[in-house]
């Protein structure tokens, strides 16, 4: 792959310097983000090669960022660069390229482990493949040395299957009880029977934000109340880490589990956060080389975390283009990258409610500071499949599905939805975009 | 704040497009969609009763079908999905009842056939839908055998070139623009797959 690396990485991405845009407030009760300069999305999108591409026809108008980011162009030439330069496995090499991919990866922990706020990422970040294999980690390796019958572990109805099923399958083997925070009819959580719901919990596990309904839970007076409770708390950080500010000093979890494909990074390698004193309390998960510190024919002494949870060669090139991910995004600021797709949520609820009325019916809070830019949608009674064939023929990248949270959808009492989801470098154009697209649907489906 | 756009939407293309959208949403299928044919479930028993679930998109199936001295004597389907799904159920409800299981059974491999020679290149690299078809109708053995073991189990009975003959399929022949929407086959022999897993549960029930 041809990869212009000289430019992209000194140039802090999509600046521009336009006066700030001070955007209308909303009925929201939380604190007004801080007013920040808008992003020139018209630039920034020059960085994502995959925008230039041509479906069907059209030019690509990707609204999938909740499944999947793309990836800038900073991102394929560290990669690139790592295995033209300096592919070796990492740890005990002794020649140079050996040593300089193991100070890659670490290095890569070490902006990762910034970029949340850890305190200290060399003992705190565990690189996992992606975040289900993070939560699976908390809930075998934790759940295991730490829950026996009858033990309560709470979760919410919004939960994507990968915060879900690893309780599940954990509450069948050890006779758990699992208990659910409600969504109520506008997509938020029902807090009013927190209380009970807490009480002698040891667990509490909660999407930071919904990958159905955009919704931005309120993570930190969930963990304070868990605390009082002597639970643990699990944040799913998936979807909330790509698109707002993450700190876990303020965010009051024990574990954070995030993906870096959905942070604009690549596949194949995801992060758990966890609270040095937990990890270090915690049995292997997947076990083989790398993880030990001796090893007898009869027994075997496992390594410190977070090389305890890094069992086998870890993801190397893959660390590498997530550290260029996360030096992308801070280029940008985290609070200008909330800013820009709070203000384009408002904006884009606002436009299909505007053109598409009762045809159009969305799920999910209105916009506001607990929205974040996932967009789930009723057409008419058109099923979502049909939606998404419709939209893919106009270049139109939306999902349709369950999207892993099949509860939820049965509590929205629909099969499906479809999603269409922003990032970085999507505008008023990519929605404009589908609202004509659904009113294509309206004509076909009649 | 958001102000509408003087000229929504600039058409790119639009025209293709919507042709091709409309190739695949064919009035027939779109009428069967909305008005389906054969609608709900016979008690159990006497009738055989069988689901069949898309994981991927939530589409579900229930079949449930009548058997009498070798006829299937009646069908209904309940479930729900998406058009493409229901509209194919609806369509081989009318197609197969009254018809002597045989004769049913042949109409499922016909079906089955149009459907899966471009089943057995989804596999395979992208190249134009007209390199697709040749590959497949050059390597017709290929096309028994489906990605996912359902399909492989079928392969034994599953597309004779000799049984394909797309004219016995009537109003069926409707769901031929699936075809180029290679992830939507799935959806249109949803309730194919059940009723023959009904008819085999039902021969092997009762020899
Ligand atoms: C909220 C949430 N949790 C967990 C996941 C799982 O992420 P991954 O598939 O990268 O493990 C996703 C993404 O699908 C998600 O949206």
């Amino acid at each position: 792959m041809a990869v212009d690396m000289s430019t992209e990485e000194h140039q802090p991405p999509g600046i521009s310097d336009r006066a700030a845009v001070a955007r209308t407030a909303t009925k929201n009760t939380l604190a007004e983000p801080p007013e920040c300069r808008p992003l020139d999305v018209e630039v920034l999108r020059k960085d994502f090669p995959l925008l230039s591409q041509v479906v069907n026809g059209h030019p690509v108008v990707y609204l999938d960022s909740a499944a999947s980011g793309l990836q800038p162009r900073a991102v394929l030439a560290a990669m690139d660069r790592y295995y033209e330069t300096t592919h070796a496995n990492v740890h005990r090499g002794v020649y140079a390229t050996a040593e300089e991919a193991t100070h890659l990866y670490e290095g890569a922990r070490a902006r990762v482990g910034r970029f949340i706020g850890a305190r200290d990422p060399g003992r705190e970040i565990v690189f996992t493949k992606n975040a289900t294999e993070a939560l699976n980690l908390v809930a075998q390796s934790w759940g295991r040395r730490n829950l026996a019958r009858g033990d309560v572990v709470v979760l919410t109805e919004m939960e994507h299957h990968s915060n879900l099923v690893p309780w599940l399958a954990l509450a069948e083997e050890r006779d758990l009880e699992l208990r659910y925070i409600p969504v109520d009819g506008q997509g938020r959580l029902d807090l009013s029977t927190l209380d009970r719901l807490l009480d002698g919990a040891r667990v509490l596990a909660v999407s930071a934000m919904s990958n159905v309904l955009g919704t931005i839970n309120p993570v930190q007076e969930l963990a304070a109340a868990a605390h009082d409770n002597g639970a643990i708390v699990i944040a799913d950080g998936a979807q909330s880490v790509p698109h707002t500010p993450v700190d876990v000093g303020l965010l009051g979890a024990d574990f954070l589990a995030f993906s870096a494909h959905k942070l604009y990074g690549p596949t194949g390698i995801g992060v758990l956060w966890g609270r040095a004193e937990l990890l270090e309390d915690m049995p292997p998960f997947l076990c083989g080389g790398g993880m030990i510190l001796d090893v007898r024919l009869d027994r075997f002494v496992p390594a410190e975390p977070p090389a305890r949870f890094e069992a086998g060669t870890p993801p190397i090139a893959e660390a590498v283009g997530f550290a260029a991910a996360i030096d992308y995004l801070s280029g940008i600021g985290m609070e200008r990258v909330r800013a820009h797709e709070r203000a384009l949520t408002a904006d884009a609820l606002e436009a299909i409610e505007e053109s598409l009325g009762a045809d159009c019916r969305i799920f999910g809070p209105p916009a506001g500071n607990d929205r974040g830019g996932v967009i789930s949608l009723a057409y008419r009674d058109v099923h979502p499949h049909d939606v998404a064939q419709v939209l893919d023929q106009f270049g139109i990248c939306v999902r349709p599905g369950h999207h892993c949270a099949k509860p939820l959808m049965r509590k929205l009492g629909v099969p499906a939805t479809a999603r269409a989801s922003i990032g970085v470098y999507n505008d008023l154009g990519d929605i404009e975009a589908l609202i004509g697209a659904l009113k294509e649907v309206g004509r076909l489906f009649g | 704040m958001w102000t509408a756009p003087a000229n929504p939407v600039t058409a790119v293309s639009w025209g293709s497009a919507v042709a091709d959208l409309e190739e695949l949403y064919r009035e027939i299928i779109l009428d069967h969609y909305r008005s389906p044919r054969n609608r709900g479930e016979l008690p159990v028993p006497p009738a055989h009763r069988v689901e069949g679930f898309n994981p991927l998109c939530g589409d579900e199936v229930v079949v449930t079908m009548l058997v009498d001295d070798g006829v299937l004597t009646d069908i209904k389907i309940a479930g729900s999905g998406c058009s493409i799904s229901q509209s194919s159920a609806s369509l081989m409800s009318a197609a197969v009842k009254g018809k002597p299981v045989e004769e049913v059974e042949a109409l499922v491999r016909t079906f089955k056939g149009m459907m899966s020679i471009h089943e057995a290149t989804l596999g395979e690299p992208p190249g134009t839908d007209d390199e697709r078809s040749r590959a497949a109708a050059s390597a017709p053995e290929a096309a028994a055998s489906g990605p996912d073991g359902a399909e492989a189990e079928e392969g034994a009975e599953a597309p004779d070139p000799a049984l394909g003959d797309l004219s016995t399929l009537g109003e069926l022949a409707a769901l031929q623009g699936v075809v180029k929407f290679p992830v939507r086959i799935k959806c249109a022999t949803l309730s194919w797959n059940a009723l023959a897993q009904g008819l085999r549960e039902l021969e092997a029930a009762h020899g």
